[in-house]
């Protein structure tokens, strides 16, 4: 296993040396180490604001809610090497991979400060998640393996101001919504859901890529009602912000409430299902969606929670997020009580 | 190959599977204090397989779960009056202490007052939990957390000699796993005791199951990926005043176990009872039921089938029955429930074998959807005609080596 480590560690570098931006170190996202600092990497350029040529942002359509934090997402590809596309849209990536996401807030003055990075790096031994925290003065993020907690003031879109305990998770937290099977893998990037700041951008990221033979159509965006109906947006949201754990190969398997891809089995969406370990989570309903009743169903009532033995998702929820849960609100009132 | 050298190259190849699993192999020594959220987090992080994370005496007070996810470590502590993991203060996270790791030995600390479960193990096999204390301190409360010790998911489970307190839903909870012993433990002043739920193969005995609202629940319920619970052996148990009220959220399955259960089988197949010593249990002692909620999923069987009930020594129960319509049949059998009931679901096919010399009554509820109020009791005969005895589960002997 070392030989093969530093096998594709030695062709990283002899590819790096033939012909790339020199500042990206492929070395430290395939050996298996874990930098200390971000620095090592060669992603940003002494600050978060200062991101590599090398780096390809890009953004998603209906994003993953944390907090209300700003994210910064970028994909960086070993020089030469492109992206696939599976046939249910997500893409895949070859060893050397890295998936760089900034997390954090607009201050008053609308400067946004960077709090932390995370990396999921794609490893021989598979994909590793790491999550980094910038210094006071932002020049560099430092490794946190056993995660932090930051105090933030932000104001929300209707205005109102907040105070939270910002978390960044622990390496074991990023493997719990980034796990299939036990092993680490990537969440974000799905084809139909990708979106772009430019046309310029969207032309770099695509470069790269191998695209689907046949193009996967958009998939709605959960806050634009041009972009499909209610329930396509509301499922659309749900699984960006649910899928990634409660899938039959997800964190929260045993839980039988499913919002992966393709999953639209009444019962497994949970319409008309009684809970399983809801425990006060259950709000003492009976079912986690209950049609035609939002205020009587779990989901709602767990999503609005911040409490952390009820809130969902599990994680990166010190703040409701009112916009969500309106959308899936107007959902559940839609559907028919039969 | 001579016999002779045979004997080196096994002793070479035992030396070298020595090496490798232990010659690295360390504790990791971690104190209470300061900061103990993200030493302890860290060092669970830290440690390699085979290390032992040792804490210290003391409270640790902390701000969001632990996870560990690394195989073959032990976390030790100085006993569960010792080391206590104190998640009062906890902001984050939906249980105390998770494990996603294989081959994980926790022994001899206490976990008290997580927001959410209290321990919690999924996909993790060989698991052992030992010595444990988890505990809500203020008591019953629908506030506390749902489930103290909480395996899920894992093949190999051993559950010895813990106490859990408090738990809205289980105090022990063994879901869709398999190969499962829970033994020697304490479950007090929870909703269930003890559940087994949607798992196969396990041996629950020793345990003492007290001022529960029920105290050892074996449970099937539909639309999950694993269903079907079956082989689950109830044995040499104390099951006595389980009069706690039942205080678990409503929505929640065990919400509606009925305050003053000894032993609820709902749902399993093969589910033996026996050699227990069961009393002041106010609804009855051992209740067999089918899952009575609507449901469609064409995999689940919702009836009870295979009980077979023997051996127990009963002392007084059924005086205060508090399910719907269990006032009534009360009455109408002069003024008590027997200490064994059927509900009758599925019919003679999944009629419980009863062997105790207690009255024992069938409520003749065969349909689901019939409600408690239409029941007809009868009474069920006693039979000699015992089912084969289950085996007897035996877990790896890495397993009982962490124990002994």
């Amino acid at each position: 296993m070392r030989l093969l480590i530093a096998a594709v560690a030695g062709l990283a570098l002899a590819v790096s040396v033939k012909g790339k931006p020199a500042d990206i170190n492929d070395s430290a996202i395939v050996s298996p180490e874990f930098p200390a600092s971000l620095a090592a990497y060669g992603f940003f350029a002494g600050g978060a604001d200062k991101p590599s040529p090398a780096l390809l942002p890009y953004a998603l359509r209906t994003p993953l809610f944390t907090d209300y934090a700003e994210k910064q997402r970028f994909l960086y590809l070993p020089p030469g090497e492109k992206f696939g596309v599976g046939a249910d849209g997500r893409l895949q990536f070859p060893l050397g991979s890295a998936l760089i996401k900034s997390f954090g807030y607009h201050d008053a003055s609308g400067k946004l400060n960077i709090i932390e990075t995370r990396l999921l790096l794609h490893r021989a031994e598979g994909w590793v998640a790491l999550p980094y925290v910038w210094n006071a003065d932002g020049s560099d993020a430092v490794l946190k393996v056993g995660g932090a907690r930051k105090p933030v003031e932000f104001s929300k879109p209707d205005g109102t101001k907040m105070v939270i305990s910002y978390s960044v998770p622990n390496k074991n937290q990023c493997k719990q919504c980034h796990s299939t099977k036990d092993s680490v893998m990537p969440v974000g990037p799905v084809w139909q859901n990708l979106s772009f700041a430019n046309a310029k951008a969207r032309l770099a990221f695509e470069a790269r890529g191998a695209g689907p033979s046949k193009l996967a159509a958009l998939e709605a965006k959960w806050d634009d009602p041009n972009s499909g109906a209610l329930e396509a947006r509301a499922l659309a949201y749900l699984r960006v912000n649910c899928g990634h754990c409660h899938k039959p190969t997800g964190s929260a398997s045993n839980s039988g409430l499913f919002y992966d891809d393709h999953e639209r089995n009444p019962a497994a969406l949970g319409i008309g299902k009684r809970p399983v370990a809801a425990g006060r989570g259950s709000g003492n309903f009976d079912f986690v969606i209950e049609p035609g009743h939002p205020e009587r169903s779990i989901l709602i009532f767990r999503i609005k929670s911040t409490d952390p033995g009820i809130a969902m998702p599990e994680l990166g929820r010190a703040t409701a997020h009112d916009e969500g849960v309106a959308l899936l609100e107007a959902w559940i009132k839609s559907l028919p009580t039969s | 190959m001579r016999m002779r050298d045979k004997g080196v190259y096994a002793i070479a190849a035992v030396s070298l599977a020595f090496a490798s699993s232990t010659a690295f192999a360390k504790t990791i020594s971690v104190a209470a204090g300061d900061d103990a959220q993200a030493r302890l987090q860290e060092a669970l992080i830290g440690a390699a397989p085979g290390d032992v994370v040792e804490l210290g005496s003391g409270r640790f007070k902390l701000t969001d779960g632990l996870s560990l996810d690394v195989p073959k470590v032990t976390v030790r502590g100085q006993g569960s009056g010792q080391t206590i993991l104190d998640f009062t203060g906890q902001l984050g996270a939906g249980e105390g202490f998770l494990v996603t790791s294989d081959d994980v030995v926790l022994r001899d600390f206490a976990v008290e007052n997580t927001k959410g479960d209290g321990i919690k193990s999924k996909g993790a096999d060989r698991i052992v939990y030992y010595q444990l204390r988890v505990e809500w301190t203020g008591g019953p409360k629908e506030t506390n957390g749902a489930y103290g010790i909480y395996p899920v998911e894992s093949q190999d489970v051993l559950v010895d000699s813990v106490l859990v307190r408090g738990a809205s839903d289980a105090g022990i909870y063994v879901g869709q796993s398999r190969n499962i012993v829970v033994r020697n433990s304490v479950a007090l002043e929870n909703v269930a005791g003890i559940e087994i739920e949607n798992s196969y193969d396990a041996d629950v005995h020793d345990n003492l199951a007290t001022r529960n609202t029920g105290g050892i629940l074996v449970f099937d319920l539909p639309n999950l990926l694993q269903m079907g619970g079956k082989n689950v052996r109830i044995f040499e148990n104390v099951v006595v005043d389980n009069s706690t009220p039942n205080f678990a959220p409503k929505g929640n399955i065990v919400a509606n176990v009925p305050t003053g259960t000894g032993v609820m089988v709902m749902a399993n197949r093969n589910v033996h009872v026996f050699d227990n010593m069961l009393g002041q249990n106010g609804t009855t002692n051992v209740m067999v039921v089918g899952y009575r909620y609507p449901q469609t999923d064409p995999k689940y069987d919702p009836i009870a089938r295979g009980v077979a009930i023997w051996g127990n020594q009963h002392d007084k129960a059924g005086w205060d029955p508090k399910f719907p319509g269990s006032q009534q049949i009360a009455q109408a059998l002069g003024g008590s429930l027997p200490p064994i009931f059927w509900d009758g679901a599925g019919g003679d096919d999944a009629k419980p074998v009863v062997a105790d010399p207690v009255p024992a009554i069938s409520l003749g509820l065969a349909d689901l959807k019939a409600s408690p109020e239409s029941a007809q009791p009868v009474m069920l005969q006693n039979s000699a005609n015992l089912p084969q005895e289950l085996p007897r589960i035996r877990l790896p002997e890495s397993m009982e080596e962490a124990v002994r």
